[in-house]
């Protein structure tokens, strides 16, 4: 499973690094980040676990890790806005440029 | 120590006020942040004795015991980072108090200005891996939004560049945290250094090592992974240029990548030579690509990667003295820096552009601009009563004394090229004959001049930092990297 979640982050690095379209980075880039959030949720997993609710009345024997599922709620909000700024920047690079092809975004030099 | 939070509580709700605020109240904006960076650096400075009289201190947010809890740590070495942050911020508002009347909508610059404030300031007191981590983001992407501010199509085009490169450089920091986490059972930066003291594993720190390295030199911006900077930091509005080569490569690259490796992870003979190929490769890179360009702020953006490049150096040489050399240049580069790049703000003010060829004799019109620049650049390239000679002086001698000869010669030679261009630029903007449309150039707003003074006045004193009476200051941040075990234990023990 672990091995699954880097082949998962490999993928989103080949999309960012090796794809020319400007929205098809940013996907990379979810991509990446979801695996990445994947891998936290691996981490806290038992199997047969339950979650870790104190309670009066029953001894709680096999429970989940609940750390790593409060650090992903977190890097999904964290997730959330660094799509919203790269997204509005694509936008407005369509409307400066008029296309999303990076190799066609090149101005600046040197 | 109850007032450690405060650092981020206050330009963080400044931020806040600021949005909800700015748009209707004029000059609100301004003032307020302003005032609220001078508070943080007086705040900070007020700081230094009890850190150096206690060693370290520590915030326990909601009472919770040390290694449970989230827990907030000031020691010698981010005190100096602290001061270094909000002395620089505070002198870049008080500039930008006449720039920024070109844009508009400033209140939006001022309320992303705070909360890369409070990013970089969070960045530094926190001290758990996952609050580093919110941290760096916060910072990071308010810096995005920020080189962005002036929406023309190169500003978008490098901010989009500068985002792709830093979300990727944060996912591998993330990874590394996750697998740390999974190693150690624990967030917080002392107890993971004491699990790794206690078991070490050698192929899953090397794996960490790795995956840290390339995200720290990636925001940091060392050679192979620079290619983002002189593009962000040549587009962004003057100010936030300023800081983002003052300071936030600084922090978010130099600092975390000298805390986690020096601090945490601990460093092998490997790591450190890995460092210093790094270091001269950035050195020797960035100094040549800054002497062939023609446009004022991408040639200091260069001169940036190529300074950024002998602090790493340092760092990677390993002994106490040259580590005491490269905190003591990240200080004199943060001053010059941000002095040139508000004075290559101030002459684009004053003449309407930033190509070199096209300017010329203006030494007569902006007096201050040119006499303060020539200090930033005689203070960069090492001119002995300036600060940057000292701490030059003080990265070479030891590499000397570490047995790189060769790579202090090219550290030598490196400097030289550097007062090259830094002649060039003095030459073609100041001296020379006058340009075309010279009756034209108007004179800068008194903000900007004051703070350009200020900050030509701590370039000149810098050197005294090596006094005795001030050299405390100096040596506490430097005793916390070049004595790893010290950070560990104190950062626990401390109440």
């Amino acid at each position: 499973m672990y091995f699954l979640c880097l082949i998962l982050f490999c993928i989103g690095l080949y999309c960012v690094a090796r794809k020319r379209n400007i929205i098809k980075i940013i996907i990379g880039l979810g991509i990446m980040e979801y695996a990445v959030n994947l891998f936290f949720i691996l981490l806290g997993y038992r199997t047969q676990g339950r979650a870790p609710i104190l309670s009066k009345n029953q001894e709680i024997l096999n429970m989940v890790d609940p750390l790593p599922q409060a650090i992903v709620l977190t890097t999904i909000v964290i997730g959330l806005a660094l799509m919203a700024v790269v997204v509005s920047l694509a936008v407005r690079i369509y409307e400066k440029y008029g296309t999303f092809d990076i190799t066609k975004i090149r101005r600046l030099r040197g | 120590m109850k007032f450690i939070p405060f650092f981020v509580i206050i330009p963080l709700a400044a931020a806040f006020l600021i949005a909800l605020l700015g748009k209707w109240i004029r000059r609100f904006p301004e003032i307020l942040s302003t005032l609220i960076a001078f508070v943080l650096l007086a705040l900070s400075l007020n700081t230094i004795k009890p850190v150096i009289r206690f060693g370290t201190l520590v915030y326990k947010m909601g009472g919770w015991p040390q290694p449970l809890g989230i827990s907030l740590v000031i020691d010698g070495l981010s005190i100096f980072v602290l001061v270094l942050i909000n002395l620089i911020a505070f002198l870049t508002l008080l500039y930008a108090f006449g720039y920024i009347k070109k844009f508009t909508e400033v209140w939006k610059f001022y309320s992303l200005f705070m909360l890369m404030l409070a990013g970089l300031n969070g960045v530094v007191v926190s001290a758990d891996f996952f609050n580093f981590y919110i941290f760096l983001e916060v910072a990071s992407i308010a810096a995005y939004c920020l080189v962005a501010f002036g929406i023309a199509a190169e500003d978008l085009e490098a901010a989009f560049k500068y985002a792709v490169m830093g979300s990727l450089a944060s996912l591998f920091i993330l990874l590394g945290i996750g697998i740390i986490y999974s190693y150690a059972s624990s967030l917080n930066m002392a107890d993971v250094a004491l699990i790794l003291a206690d078991k070490p594993n050698v192929i899953l720190i090397g794996f960490v090592s790795v995956l840290f390295l390339v995200g720290f030199s990636l925001k940091a911006a060392l050679v192979p992974f620079h290619a983002w900077l002189p593009d962000a930091h040549s587009s962004a509005p003057t100010p936030v240029s300023a800081m983002l080569s003052g300071v936030v490569i600084k922090v978010l690259g130099v600092y975390t990548l000298a805390r986690i490796f020096f601090n945490v992870l601990g460093v092998s003979n490997k790591l450190l030579f890995v460092l210093m190929i790094l270091g001269i490769l950035s050195m020797v890179i960035g100094a040549i690509l800054a002497i062939i360009q023609n446009d004022t702020k991408r040639m200091f953006a260069y001169s940036s990667i190529s300074q950024i490049g002998y602090i790493v150096f340092a760092l990677g040489i390993g002994t106490p003295l040259a580590i005491l050399g490269a905190l003591f240049h990240l200080f004199n580069h943060a001053v010059f820096k941000s002095l040139l790049f508000l004075n290559a703000g101030a002459i684009e003010e004053a003449s309407g552009t930033r190509q070199l060829s096209k300017l010329g004799g203006l030494n007569v019109k902006l007096p201050v601009t040119g006499w303060t620049s020539l200090v930033g650049a005689m203070s960069i390239s090492g001119i002995p009563p300036l600060g940057g000679f000292w701490s030059k002086f003080i990265i070479i001698f030891a590499a000397v004394q570490a047995g790189y000869i060769s790579f202090a010669i090219i550290a030598v030679i490196v400097s030289i090229i550097t007062l090259a261009y830094y002649l060039k630029f003095q030459t073609f903007a100041f001296w020379g004959k006058p340009m075309v449309n010279f009756g034209l150039v108007k004179d800068i707003t008194f903000s900007m001049k004051l703070a350009t003074v200020i900050l030509a006045l701590i370039c000149i004193f810098s050197g005294l930092l090596l006094c005795p009476g001030l050299k405390d200051f100096l040596y506490s941040a430097a005793n916390v990297l070049s004595s790893p075990l010290n950070y560990k234990f104190s950062a626990l023990l401390a109440p």
